[in-house]
């Protein structure tokens, strides 16, 4: 029985396999020619003919799912209102911008979409498709820093441009910085400088904090310049514990803060994270406490009106910061919560209106360059200063390709007038007090890549 | 006989090489012949035909196959992290390292079967998840990933922290003098492997990983292991002990799977603990019954389906559906949209589920049986016009 599988005789293996290895060399010759001389222009997927294609990469399932479905609808609108329809939105109050509502540098935008999962893995798939498959000559989205940062050095190896969405992480543009990448959205180092003030205002000098944080780079991150803050108003940390994304269930990590002897509860997560863990802390009592003397206290350091949503009544008077919020009364944030509300119904959330302003911000970048290439991309967008995207003044820092702008201070509504009206405007902390050197995070920012793909 | 069925499996082999190595071709008609999903079919076909040799000839299913999938990623990872960018090192570095972990886990998981087995199997690869997600960070720098990333300054004063996880070393690299202009892209002796060159390297290494499958399929070790699936007290009643054959397998369909996530490394070096998530382990066993447990194709076109499902499907949006359905009147296309839409996009999901209630409930042996049956179905009508009794009993 043992020989009779032995009918295969050695010279006919050699044969065989040495046909096949013919074969798999002739292979890649053949077939990668095609997919190489795609590319035109000298860059990566140089837009070829009357369309030019953006990559929208949001997560459409998880934790963040809320967020992404937000954003998704304010880069439809983003490219309505470059390619010339509706209202026109941002683009009558963006200053100075050459964008004339006709497409990008006389093509039309389109756009592809993809679902990151919030997963690297995933997202990064994703953004692989778009690229070699749709030829996007732009990615954009986010929602979580860690994916954004995947996403972010694919985009850097690929030789394409990055947009980050949603991303509050210090990582992105700083440890983990590339120079295909850039972002509008704040981090938080500016929350922890923005709230700093206002906690001691509020709570005092003399607290003790617990902190629970979602167990990934935005966490930690956001952790990390709380604890630098408020021990630098006085503050003792209690404890810091560190929970992972999508837990759903709190309870296990919310019990032991009641016995901590901790006074204030900062919860470093976002999305429905922090939907639940506020709900549950809530629910436990934990603001109706007594402790050393003074009322137990919730803080949020990054909110979100739809968060808020989710976490309704739980929100009330909890303090947080946000990148922009609805109820801006400049005239470019109306202009944008009226195009959003007309479209769909709702008031736009912070996530939507960093993703529809880095859309046209891209798009002016490449009309004032006259190309699409990232080194011209980039060359517009160092250093370029705007107005009237609903922030005041804003700077496109040049070193770390951060925006810097003024950071708003926000507290739950006690006494809401309509469902969407959640959040109130505590502080408008202005620039000056948020802004950091450069090389504080090191990281390396490198050049950029515009070679062939 | 036996030669017959050798001469078939040669012929098989052929015919699965050329299929694989014109899918760039092939697969462009159907929106898939890109470079990265095809390296996705490659290795995703590697996994499942390693899935398959364990549950498909021994019936033992395991439900923890990802987390050798991650350690193999880990493993490539750290490879190009310390030693070089080349991804023949890091390769047979990661089947080891998943070979010997399969061997520690299947050691103490084997002494039990059916649902039991499963149970454990599932309980290290989640014990392996959150370690990696958590304790482990130091090595797998939790949820952020292993990444490659720029080499530390050689002139590291005394008092310099060297932290490997953001510093990269690649020693070999260095002794060799190669310069690095920003992060370096893994390569085989200065090939690059990303973009089609990844997929061959991958085709190529799923085409060998194939025929081994083939070879063990047909060998007295396969027939071993068929055998403890149709009765194992038996088995051990005829004085044969059955543990060494089953811990084989279990330790070849590891290092099958250390090699799948060693590919995933290779093709885009980042590796991540959300690959040893319980449902990375779900999506193998999906893709193996799908395909059809226990042959020798099924699970690669089970990989396949699946992976296009994920990546082309969910792709699909609205104006897509627009267009596809533009020539309708104006009201009956808003309502194919909304029907359609449930189904593509985030509902990918849905149509995936869908898919596979249809194959268990009416092709149990998975896709490979409707291919059989269909071509059953040829061979009766060309039968019939001279009726073999023998044959049509056996239906």
């Amino acid at each position: 029985m043992s020989n009779s599988k032995n009918e295969i005789s050695r010279r006919k293996v050699i044969k065989t396999s040495a046909a096949a290895m013919a074969a798999i060399g002739a292979g890649p010759v053949f077939f990668s020619r095609g997919a190489i001389a795609g590319s035109h222009g000298g860059y990566c997927n140089a837009p070829t003919g009357k369309t030019v294609t953006l990559g929208f990469n949001v997560p459409q399932t998880g934790a963040y799912a809320d967020e992404g479905a937000d954003e998704l609808r304010a880069y439809k609108l983003a490219v309505k209102h470059l390619n010339g329809e509706g209202d026109g939105g941002m683009l009558n109050t963006f200053k100075p911008s050459v964008l004339k509502g006709n497409g990008v540098l006389g093509k039309k935008v389109a756009f592809v979409t993809g679902d990151t999962q919030t997963k690297s893995d995933a997202a990064r798939a994703s953004a692989k498709r778009m690229i070699e498959k749709d030829k996007a000559v732009m990615i954009t989205g986010g929602s979580s820093s860690g994916v954004a940062i995947a996403v972010q050095s694919l985009c850097q190896e690929a030789g394409v441009i990055f947009m980050a969405g949603l991303t509050h992480s210090n990582d992105t543009t700083g440890k983990d910085k590339r120079a295909n990448g850039f972002r509008h959205f704040f981090n938080t180092y500016m929350s922890g400088a923005a709230l700093g003030p206002v906690l001691e205002k509020e709570y005092g000098k003399e607290r003790r904090a617990y902190h629970l944080t979602a167990d990934y780079t935005w966490g930690w991150s956001q952790e990390k310049s709380m604890k630098d803050f408020t021990e630098a108003l006085g503050w003792q940390t209690a404890k810091t514990v560190l929970t992972p994304v999508g837990a759903g269930d709190f309870s296990q990590y919310i019990t032991p803060v009641l016995n901590s002897g901790a006074d204030v509860l900062i919860l470093n997560h976002y999305g429905k994270d922090m939907v639940n863990s506020l709900s549950q802390a809530v629910q436990f009592g934990l603001r109706d406490k007594q402790v050393n003397g003074k009322n137990f206290e919730i803080v949020v350091p990054l909110f979100s009106r739809l968060m808020a949503q989710g976490a309704g009544e739980a929100i009330k008077g909890i303090l947080g910061s946000t990148n922009w919020n609805w109820q801006l009364k400049d005239p470019a944030s109306a202009a944008f919560v009226k195009s959003f509300g007309a479209e769909y119904g709702a008031p736009p959330s912070m996530a939507a209106h960093t993703c529809y302003v880095q859309t046209l911000l891209y798009a002016n970048a490449a009309e004032m360059a006259g190309t699409f290439s990232p080194e011209g991309i980039a060359k517009s967008l160092e250093g370029f200063k705007f107005d009237g995207m609903g922030n005041g003044p804003t700077e496109y820092r040049a070193e770390d390709h951060q925006c810097f702008k003024d950071v708003l201070v926000v507290r739950g509504n006690q006494n809401p007038t309509s469902q969407f009206d959640l959040l109130e405007v505590v502080e408008v902390t202005p620039r000056a007090q948020v802004e950091y050197d450069a090389a504080i995070f090191g990281g390396n920012l490198g050049s950029v890549n515009a070679k062939a793909c | 006989m036996n030669g017959n069925s050798a001469r078939g499996d040669w012929l098989l082999l052929i015919i699965f090489a050329a299929v694989v190595l014109t899918a760039p071709f092939t697969l462009s008609y159907i929106g898939a012949g890109y470079p990265d999903l095809l390296q996705k079919f490659a290795i995703f076909g590697i996994f499942a035909i390693g899935f398959n040799i364990l549950f498909g000839l021994t019936g033992y299913l395991s439900f923890g196959h990802a987390a050798f999938l991650g350690v193999g990623s880990y493993a490539s990872v750290w490879m190009f992290k310390l030693f070089t960018m080349n991804v023949i090192p890091a390769v047979l570095f990661s089947v080891t390292i998943a070979g010997i972990f399969a061997l520690m886990i299947g050691f103490v998981s084997l002494r039990r079967s059916g649902i039991y087995f499963s149970i454990i199997t599932l309980a290290f690869a989640q014990m392996s998840y959150n370690l990696a997600y958590s304790v482990l960070s130091p090595i797998t720098n939790g949820e952020t990933g292993l990444q490659v990333r720029h080499l530390a300054p050689t002139d590291r004063g005394p008092d310099y922290v060297l932290k490997l996880v953001d510093e990269d070393l690649r020693w070999i690299d260095q002794a060799f003098g190669v310069v690095e202009d920003g992060i370096p892209i893994t390569n085989l002796f200065g090939i690059k492997m990303s973009g089609f060159e990844g997929f061959y390297f991958c085709a190529v290494l799923l085409i060998i990983g194939f025929f081994i499958s083939i070879r063990i399929s047909r060998s007295n070790f396969g027939m071993m292991l068929r055998a403890i699936k149709s009765n194992q007290n038996r088995l051990n009643y005829t004085g044969i002990n059955t543990r060494p054959y089953l811990l084989a397998a279990f330790v070849i369909s590891g290092m099958y799977a250390g090699l799948a996530g060693s590919l995933l490394a290779v093709t885009d070096p980042l590796a991540g603990a959300e690959r040893m998530q319980w449902t990375a382990s779900g999506e193998v066993v999906l893709m193996t019954i799908t395909g059809g447990a226990g042959t020798l194709i099924g699970p690669v076109l089970g990989a396949t389906i699946i992976k296009y499902f994920e990546n082309i499907f969910s792709a699909i949006n609205e104006g897509i559906l627009q267009n596809l359905f533009s020539f309708m009147p104006e009201g009956l296309m808003d309502i194919f949209v909304a029907v359609v839409g449930m189904f593509v996009g985030k509902g990918w999901h849905l149509t995936l589920g869908l898919l596979f209630m249809v194959i268990v409930i009416f092709l149990p042996g998975g896709l490979m049986e409707g291919v059989r049956r269909i071509g059953n179905l040829f061979r009766r009508s060309s039968k019939s016009a001279a009726p073999q009794p023998s044959s049509q009993a056996a239906e």
